[in-house]
């Protein structure tokens, strides 16, 4: 295998049966493509050698003695900053969390590794996993390895990133309003938001209760197949997790797409999309027609009030779940003379400029006298929000929309606006709201080289429905229309 | 104009945040611009519209499938969880004293 070969999980198997490489030395080569690239895409912020050889040993160990390898063994692997890995750095992209070292593992990240995955690191991302652009990691911005003057993103800049370029062949993020798919978007790479309840997330750190969700970034979506099979599923450590049982994703993507009915939304090509986004996005749904789904027009009133709806109700949670940093139990603390001067000073000290604006918004969302006018109405209409999807999905399979309205922005372009930088959630929020899945499917590039996502969102719990478009259009040639 | 200074300073104090002078007129124009935005929620009658207050979607008649039985397990994490705190004397965390006397 030559050094800036694409490997798949397949591939990683392949290679690891017939002897052409040792977990060993497949786990030395993504570390030298991580020293050569990440200095200037800054997408890891920790790395794990010493627990990504040890696992990489067991399993060319396993190899030796003839075992099956398990389902991942020896693929390389990148987590987000946001979950919990026992005794490697979690900081969140934040400086409150800077010197924090989980005593634990996140259930997606035992799953993977019982699995036979090497972790290889820790991935950069957006303080607390609050932005569209990575600009708001307390450790400097992630670079879009497609384009570097771009941002990758957010807030799983880093994953999207590092799987972009290579340095790893799957990665883990979290999506609260878009932070997986607009990223996989503005970096040209599939990228899938679960169910709400599908992951278990136990031992992520907490931004957006009622929002947040684990799920994959791979280069194809028989890869980001493989590795929800492995993290989906209940959880005892997480009562939000569905008991369910888990679909054959592997299976299910393979499945015919004839008579398959999509939903093409006209709320979701209005103002503010870009020309060059809507024409790749028409011609992608025109594809997927060709390859036997039936297009079925639909209307989603509500889409215009998604935004203003997951602002206040995101930030409303966030600022309860970031009460937590007070500089008492772990993280930083500035010292006071007083136990609450203390709070004041290490939250001042300790959190960036977005995460400070989100916690005021929340808090006055939910203060005394507001709370009705803003929360209570926001989850009323969070309410006809979801109404719009299970109307739609009473008369569609599925629903296919741009994932955002405009390429990938410059670096610096938009964080002196932090509405305008709302904005470009504006086609994710829906589906986070709803609760239901969604991916994001790279859909060609724009004239200047960039790429554009396309979106699918399913009904809750057909992610197998999801992945199955999804395959079907990158194996008729999506991907790079 | 939707929030002002004083309303941003007293939030901050809810919110244990401690604002320069320059940051509190900074986030008060930036979220007077939001909630302008926000406003628009208004437009809607949501008078008969029951909040959604929980998003896992279960499966039809099986109400709580993902409650586990409410066993005790053993739960020996004080060494690991004290030692990431940054003022501990076992078995306890070190705060500025509380009650005065």
């Amino acid at each position: 295998m030559s050094s800036s070969a694409a490997w798949t999980i397949a591939g990683v198997r392949n290679a690891l049966e017939t002897k052409q490489i040792s977990a060993r030395e497949l786990t030395d080569e993504f570390y030298g493509r991580i020293d050569k690239r990440n200095g200037e895409l800054n997408a890891f912020l920790t790395l794990s050698p010493r627990r990504a050889y040890a696992q990489a040993d067991r399993v060319d160990r396993a190899l030796a003695a003839g075992h099956d390898l398990p389902p991942l063994a020896g693929v390389p692997v990148a987590v987000k900053d946001v979950i919990s890995t026992q005794g490697i750095r979690t900081t969140c992209g934040s400086k409150i969390l800077e010197n924090y070292v989980p005593p634990y593992d996140a259930t997606a990240v035992e799953r993977l590794e019982n699995a036979g995955a090497v972790i290889l690191g820790k991935t950069n991302c957006d303080e607390f996993a609050m932005g569209s652009s990575n600009e708001n990691s307390a450790y400097g911005p992630v670079r879009n390895p497609v384009a570097l003057d771009r941002v990758p993103g957010g807030s799983s800049g880093g994953s999207a990133a590092a799987v972009a370029a290579g340095l790893a062949v799957a990665a883990l993020g979290t999506d609260t309003g878009g932070s997986i798919r607009q990223p996989g978007a503005c970096c040209g790479i599939p990228a899938l938001m679960p169910t709400y309840g599908r992951v278990s997330r136990y031992g992520l750190i907490a931004f957006a209760s009622s929002l947040d969700r684990i799920g994959p970034f791979a280069t194809t979506t028989s890869d980001i197949a493989r590795v929800m099979s492995i993290i989906a599923g209940g959880d005892e450590n997480d009562s939000t997790c569905a008991a369910l049982p888990v679909a054959d994703y592997g299976a299910e993507i393979a499945a015919p797409l004839a008579g398959v009915r999509i939903g093409v939304p006209e709320d979701y090509f209005g103002e503010g999309l870009d020309s060059e986004v809507l024409g790749k996005v028409q011609a992608g749904i025109a594809l997927l027609e060709r390859l036997g789904c039936r297009r079925v027009p639909l209307e989603m009133p509500h889409t215009d009030f998604a935004i203003a709806t997951y602002y206040i109700i995101a930030t409303a949670e966030a600022s309860s779940n970031l009460a937590r940093y007070d500089g008492v139990r772990y993280g930083l603390r500035v010292p006071g003379t007083t136990l609450i001067e203390m709070y004041r000073r290490t939250r001042q000290a300790g959190f960036g400029a977005e995460v400070k604006r989100r916690i005021m918004l929340g808090t006055y969302a939910l203060s005394a006298g507001y709370y009705e006018a803003y929360y209570l109405r926001a989850q009323k209409v969070r309410s006809l929000v979801a109404r719009d999807f299970a109307d739609a999905f009473g008369k569609v399979d599925a629903i296919i929309t741009p994932t955002m309205p405009t390429p990938a922005f410059r670096l610096g372009e938009k964080t002196s606006d932090p509405l305008q930088m709302y904005l470009a959630d504006i086609y994710t929020v829906t589906g986070s709201l709803a609760g239901v899945p969604g991916i994001s499917v790279p859909c060609g590039k724009t004239s200047a080289g960039l790429p554009v996502g396309m979106q699918i969102f399913g009904r809750h719990f057909e992610e197998g429905r999801v992945l199955q478009l999804a395959h079907a259009f990158e194996n008729g040639g999506g991907f790079s229309m | 104009m939707k929030i002002s200074r004083e309303e941003v300073l007293r939030v901050a104090d809810l919110a244990h945040l401690e604002l320069s002078p320059e940051e509190a007129e900074t986030y008060r124009s930036q979220l007077d611009e939001i909630l302008s935005y926000v406003g628009k929620l208004e437009e809607l009658d949501v008078s008969r519209v029951e909040p959604m207050t929980q998003v896992l979607v279960n499966p039809p008649g099986d109400r709580h499938p993902e409650l586990r039985d409410d066993r005790p397990r053993p739960c020996h994490v004080a060494p690991e969880v004290l030692g990431q705190a940054p003022e501990a004397k076992k078995p306890f965390f070190r705060v500025p004293k509380v009650i005065e006397r």
